[in-house]
């Protein structure tokens, strides 16, 4: 069977203990929250650790708070995908987030899954996502014991996939995140926590802990989130769409159109937003929009079906969800 | 042959009726004790290192860093180990550790012991292992273009593994006298078996050197043969306990090199050995569904009747023989039994490539000519603009008849099943009339109950049991059959509970241990059911003789008055004139000695004489129907499967909750390879697998599932254990065409291939859209050096089974043996 | 390479309550609570068909809750409650689950069964009388290779009636099929 190495393991009960841990292993520490992440990398050697420092015991990180009389909801980044689906505020006042946490892997992985381990989840690639063994009969590749991309192997950087399902939805809605280092505490929009290259995928320092997300206040707004894949349950996204506009009357005042699974970081089409920034959402706004986004969603040969297929899948699911959008109204 | 009237549907206490299984609550709770779930004092842990070159000579392996390491017992390499096997006497092919050569990113090198699973882990990775490469074979059409590098030096040529050419009549007269001569192309693409349970195996070496081996194997007296010839010990000081398969499928039924891996480090460091393997290894033991590329070609006249086919198989073997020369003639065998075919000739190729090995899964080189020929079928019924489920119902293959290539069918329900599904779908109401996006689809099949041979040649029974009668009216019934998951051990309970008036629960089975049991040759080939049980009834049935034999003396009635039943022996005339089955076996044993009977069974001879012959003969032939329905979007192409109906003549169920279960388990499989399984590799990066895992290898959950509707068809066979045939296996085979079917229903393209992925359909939908052929599949078939054709008159041609073309033949027996 | 070997020295040692009750158990520090309970405590009953979390046959519940045991550090499991299928029967009598199973044959081969067991216990705990398409939901995270799930479902639907308290028999249907 395949086992974990050994490592040193730590549970700290405080943030200001995970922190002072984390600096204390140095570059060979890793935090982990929920385990789903990143022991299997740790059984396939993908990510190799001497000392994992649990966020799990943390109570800080579990907590909901806010979100009354239109002030912006601050949801902890240790509250399990479960809890994410089932809390009556999230549920109520962010459909998008609920759904989305329910869309993610099985409901026994939700039980352990974490909303900041599933923004922090590693970057996947079919050539990266595999066993020492099999990845030694590719020679490697550069996010892992080798230095080539397999995907595009004239690029000097590394293809992996942005797989999280919740990072697209965080970005669209303009969620902000908190990150608490070991001398300061910085809030960032979402945007920025992520990072377009395979393996530096968030800007977060490896000493950081994520602690909370704050999700905006919810009025005129309104999200939703589509997500392709092969099977309903277990597998990670080959495309997401998430879809977000912000309503002046029947009109869209503003927008936003993330897509995950075709880059190394949630992918912002500008150009789709602004074709259904000030109109109805009428079919050629929608049409116009899919175009837009369309155009420059390059699915990488990475992830489960062809590039081809998850391309054309990008015009549909964005048609998709801002018909959704259109029907919520 | 025992069974006799039993044969036969008659009236039944056990039989038919839903039972428990005997393994049920051990299942449950967690008491079942599967290969992985053995521990012996002083164990030691093994792993095995694998290629990571697909296809290269080995220069030199350096294990001595991996000796140095503490807790390491035992390295071991393919020098110590060099002689071949392989499932059949004609594909020995395989070594236990790679000796001068590998073939594929997997195959096993070399080996290590230690005290823990860790250890042996950094043991194998501290093996060096110097490779020369050599050039991969990547797919099949490669290997009928490339003879070199040449993969194994046996086979008829270059990397050609077996080349089959069987004519059953002259099938250019048959398109000539055809009014509708129609060829197609189609691909099934290769998919594995996937059972949840990963191999495992337990040896241990006993201070008077004998060996015990227990596995997850299907095939445990044919790892006893294996153990024997390559450790060259004597099969006598060699025990090999099955233990109960966490699924098989057909992936568990060679020898392993795992198998014989753990018992040589057992021999050689004294102390017992473990080895579990990954994921990914059981990925590489494959032995999974042949990629096949087919040529049909078809004549029929107006009405549909099949005037002559021509069918040509190309087979992806991967890197061994494995099954494959059995896989090969099962892809041209039973296209005959479900349709009436005036004239058939059969053209098969396996080759060899630098791939993990092909062979037996579940309908073993059945489904993909069956994928082929149903939607040929859909094809011509359209050309000729006939109803498909009509046209299959006007040429079924009659009960009681000797097909073109001389199998014998025995009682056939698949008109019966057909009616049923379609009446169940409402087939006259909305095939080719739903609305676009939404469809129908029908398909049929055929498989066999048991293969006519053994794997090698013998003469023996193919199934033994023997039956002991406690004095406490207990039963052990001892059979070397293997309980799969399938309910093996359940069937012998039934049968002998039967026969015997006592309550299945109340029988002791012991099962699948060669030193125990007699030998069955193993859970493949559907044969289970009916040659096990054919071979309990008959040791039933003598133990019943002598049972009532004193029985009747004591209770001073004629013997054949005596009913068994409720635990009772009585009088049918005077129930209350009787006494106890325990009773019972007490008088017979104080005037008879020690109550223990056998029985045997071995099918009937075939009917064909030719060489080749000995591929699809079976004592009885199940038969299935599907109706799928489909909807299809036709904006992406994703296909969604909501509902399939599928009736299957089973000839008599021994317990209808079981079979039901068989046949929504094969729907399920069915389903998976039809529209998202896959044995992928990049053949540009190494001829890697491309997704060795749980969650890439894309398995069905809950969410995928369809409905199912199941209509159990009985239709007794006289060759099955009150009268039942198979239902592991056959099934799956129309559900792959069925989908495919129903997808032409809903949007009018044609994918002449599984998996059915969206991207191919919306490729089709594309193609229509843009006035080209609205179809995805291959288009062509290469060049293969066919040998010279055996040719065998068909029976109504007076031909009497045996070939009569210019090559003499000079074996009575057919030289190629069928699992 | 030799910083990959355990330490057997270095041992964890923790209380939990398993099977409802309270047990102690040293083990090397790295292993999962799968290895754990099979290897520790002798609990084979939990499976294991991956140890990456992508089939979910070693499913148990930890504190009511099902979770992947491969994926779970045995030393994260201090003082929390953990059940598995070992622990389903009450006394000599299956649970209704189990019963149901072994009724319609919903195991097969036996492997997948004590993860979707488990998964379905915890199901019927919050909800007593769940609809197939829960059922379908909730299951979705259990692979099973022989069963095309059929017999699965009308097992805990039946399980779930009898658990309410209903004199509950399973229907021709399921068990001769369709006539």
């Amino acid at each position: 069977m395949l086992r974990l190495p050994p490592f040193l393991y730590l549970q700290p009960k405080t943030l200001r203990d995970a922190l002072r841990m984390k600096q204390d292993a140095g570059p060979n520490g890793m935090y982990v929250a929920g385990g789903t992440d990143l022991y299997p990398n740790m059984k396939r050697r993908h990510q190799e650790p001497k000392t994992v420092i649990s966020l799990a015991e943390i109570h800080a990180l579990r907590r909901v708070t806010g979100g009354t009389k239109g002030s912006a909801l601050s949801v902890g980044a240790g509250v399990t995908l479960t809890e994410l689906k089932r809390h009556r505020k999230i549920r109520d006042r962010y459909p998008v987030i609920s759904r989305t946490a329910e869309l993610i892997s099985t409901p026994i992985l939700q039980n352990m899954g974490t909303l900041g381990g599933n923004l922090c989840l590693d970057t996947r690639c079919n050539y990266y996502n595999q066993s020492y063994e099999w990845r030694k009969a590719i020679h490697f590749c550069m996010k892992k014991d080798g230095d080539i991309c397999w995907v595009a192997p004239s690029s000097p950087r590394c293809w992996a996939i942005c797989s999280s399902d919740l990072a697209p939805v965080a970005v669209a809605i303009g969620a902000e995140l908190t990150l608490a280092g070991p001398d300061a505490e910085r809030v960032l929009p979402s945007q920025r926590f992520f990072h377009d290259d395979g393996i530096t995928y968030l800007t977060k320092h490896p000493d950081e802990i994520l602690t909370d997300v704050r999700l905006p206040a919810a009025n005129a707004w309104d999200a939703v989130y589509w997500k392709l894949r092969r099977r309903d349950a277990f597998d990670f996204p080959v495309l997401g769409v998430a879809a977000y506009v912000h309503w002046d009357g029947s009109r869209v005042a503003d927008a936003r159109i993330v897509l995950g699974a075709v880059a190394s970081y949630p992918f912002e089409i500008a150009e789709a937003a602004e074709a259904v920034v000030g109109t109805e959402l009428e079919d050629d706004a929608i049409r116009a929009a899919a175009d837009a986004a369309f155009k420059p969603s390059k699915p990488m040969d990475n992830a489960d079906f062809g590039l081809a297929w998850r391309k054309h899948m990008t015009r549909e699911y964005v048609k998709g969800a801002l018909e959704e959008l259109r029907k919520r109204r | 042959m025992g069974g006799g009237d039993r044969r036969q549907g008659g009236p039944t206490r056990v039989i038919g009726t839903p039972q428990r299984k005997v393994d049920a609550a051990a299942k449950v709770t967690g008491e079942t004790l599967f290969s992985d779930d053995l521990v012996l004092p002083r164990m030691l842990y093994a792993r095995i290192l694998r290629s990571t070159q697909p296809h290269a000579r080995i220069a030199h392996i350096d294990a001595s860093a991996a000796e140095a390491i503490e807790g390491v017992k035992a390295v071991l390499t393919g020098e110590a180990l060099p002689t071949a096997f392989g499932i059949l006497p004609v594909s020995q092919d395989e070594h236990t550790l790679a000796v001068h050569k590998v073939r594929f990113i997997g195959d096993p090198v070399a080996a290590v012991a230690a005290v823990t699973e860790e250890i042996a882990t950094e043991a194998i990775d501290a093996i060096q292992v110097e490779y020369e490469p050599l050039e991969p074979i990547t797919s099949a059409e490669e290997a009928t273009e490339k003879p070199d590098p040449r993969i194994h030096d046996y086979g008829p040529a270059g990397n050609f593994h077996k080349l089959i050419d069987l004519e059953f009549g002259d099938v250019d007269q048959g398109f000539g006298e055809a009014g509708l001569v129609r060829e197609d192309f189609f691909f099934y693409e290769g998919s594995t078996h996937l059972p949840m349970e990963q191999h495992a195996a337990v040896a241990s070496w006993s201070p008077d050197e004998k060996l015990t081996l227990w596995s997850s194997t299907q095939t445990p007296h044919y790892v006893h043969r294996a153990l024997a010839k390559v450790l060259g010990l004597l099969a006598a000081h060699i025990r090999v306990v099955a233990c109960p398969n966490g699924g098989g499928f057909g992936g568990k039924s060679d020898p392993f090199s795992h198998e014989i891996v753990v018992a040589k480090l057992a021999m050689m460091t004294g102390r017992p050995v473990k080895i579990t393997l990954t994921r990914e290894e059981v990925f590489y033991c494959h032995r999974g569904r042949h990629p096949t590329l087919m040529w049909v070609k078809t004549g029929v006249a107006r009405d549909g009747s099949i005037k002559g086919m021509h069918f040509r198989t190309l087979l992806d073997g991967g890197a061994y023989g494995s099954y494959g020369v059995a896989s090969t003639y099962y892809t041209g065998a039973l296209q005959t039994v479900t349709y009436h075919v005036e004239r058939y000739k059969f053209q098969g190729a396996r080759v060899f490539t630098n791939k993990a090995p092909c062979g037996p899964k579940r309908g073993h080189g059945t489904p993909q000519p069956r994928f082929a020929l149903e939607i040929h079928i859909d094809k011509i019924a359209e050309d000729l603009g006939i109803d498909p489920a009509e046209l299959r119902l006007k040429h079924l293959v009659p009960a009681e008849s000797l097909t073109a290539n001389y199998l014998s069918v025995g009682s056939m329900g698949l008109g019966e099943c057909i009616r049923r599904v379609t009446d169940g779908a409402r087939w006259k109401e909305r095939f080719r009339k739903l609305p676009l996006g939404r469809g129908v689809g029908l398909a049929c099949s055929s498989y066999i109950t048991g293969a006519g041979l053994a794997i090698y040649w013998n003469d023996m029974p193919h199934s033994g049991v023997q039956l002991k009668c406690d004095r406490g009216g207990g039963v052990t019934v001892f059979c070397g059959s293997t309980d799969i998951g399938q309910g093996s051990d359940s069937v012998l309970a039934y049968v002998v509970a039967e026969i015997l008036g006592i309550e299945p629960l109340d029988l002791r089975i012991v099962t699948a241990d060669t030193d125990l049991t007699p030998v069955d040759l193993g859970s493949y080939s559907s044969r289970v059911t009916l040659m096990t049980g054919n071979a309990a009834i008959q040791a039933a049935e003598r133990a019943r003789t002598i049972l009532a034999q004193h029985a009747a003396k004591a209770l001073e009635v004629p013997v054949d008055r005596l009913v068994f039943a409720d635990r009772r022996v009585f009088d049918a005339e005077d129930p209350d004139n009787g006494m106890s089955f325990a009773e019972a076996v007490v008088r017979a044993e104080a005037a008879h000695g020690t109550v223990g009977t056998v029985g045997s069974y071995t099918p009937p001879n075939s009917a064909g004489r030719y060489r080749g012959a000995g591929v699809g003969p079976s004592p009885a032939y199940s038969y299935s129907a599907a109706v799928a329905e489909a909807e299809v979007d036709p904006a992406t192409g994703i296909v969604r499967i909501p509902k399939i109906w599928i009736a299957h003549d089973v000839g008599r169920c021994i317990n209808p909750v079981n079979v039901m279960g068989q046949v929504e388990g094969s729907v399920y499989m069915g389903l998976g390879e039809a529209v998202m399984e896959e044995m992928a590799y990049r053949s540009n990066r190494s001829v890697v697998h491309k997704m060795p895992s749980l969650l890439e290898y894309k398995s069905p959950t809950t969410l995928e599932m369809c409905d199912v509707v199941t209509y159990l068809v009985e239709d007794p066979d006289p060759a099955g254990p009150f009268g039942a045939k198979e239902v592991g296996q056959g099934p799956l085979l129309p559900i792959p065409p069925a989908i495919a079917n129903a997808v032409y229903d809903a949007v009018g393209v044609r994918v002449d291939e599984v998996p059915l992925t969206p991207e191919k359909v919306l490729k089709a939908l594309k193609r229509k859209a843009a006035g080209q052929e609205p179809r995805v599949g291959p288009t062509k078939f290469p060049e293969i050096p066919w040998p010279e054709p055996i040719r065998v008159p068909p029976p109504w041609e007076g031909g009497d089974g045996r070939a009569v073309s210019a090559t003499p033949v000079t074996a009575s027996v057919p030289e190629e043996r069928q699992h | 390479m030799a910083n990959r070997r355990p330490n057997p020295r270095v041992e964890a040692h923790i209380g939990f309550v398993v099977n409802g009750e309270p047990t102690e158990v040293s083990f090397a520090p790295h292993k999962t609570l799968l290895e754990v309970l099979r290897e520790d405590l002798d609990l084979t009953g939990t499976k294991h068909g991956c140890e990456l979390g992508e089939c979910g046959t070693c499913t148990v519940l930890l504190d009511g809750q099902p979770v992947l045991s491969c994926l779970v550090l045995g030393i994260a499991c201090e003082g929390r409650r953990i059940r598995t299928v070992e622990g389903m029967r009450e006394g000599p009598h299956l649970h209704p689950l189990q019963d149901a199973f072994a009724e319609l044959g919903a195991a097969q081969c036996g492997y997948c069964t004590p993860g979707l067991l488990l998964t379905a216990e915890a199901l019927l705990d919050e909800n007593s009388s769940p609809s197939r398409d829960e059922i379908k939901n909730a299951l979705s995270g259990n692979l099973c290779r022989c069963t095309g799930y059929i017999k699965i479902y009308e097992a805990v639907e039946l399980a779930a009636a009898r658990m309410r308290g209903e004199d509950a028999r399973p229907t021709a249907e399921t068990i001769y099929g369709r006539r």
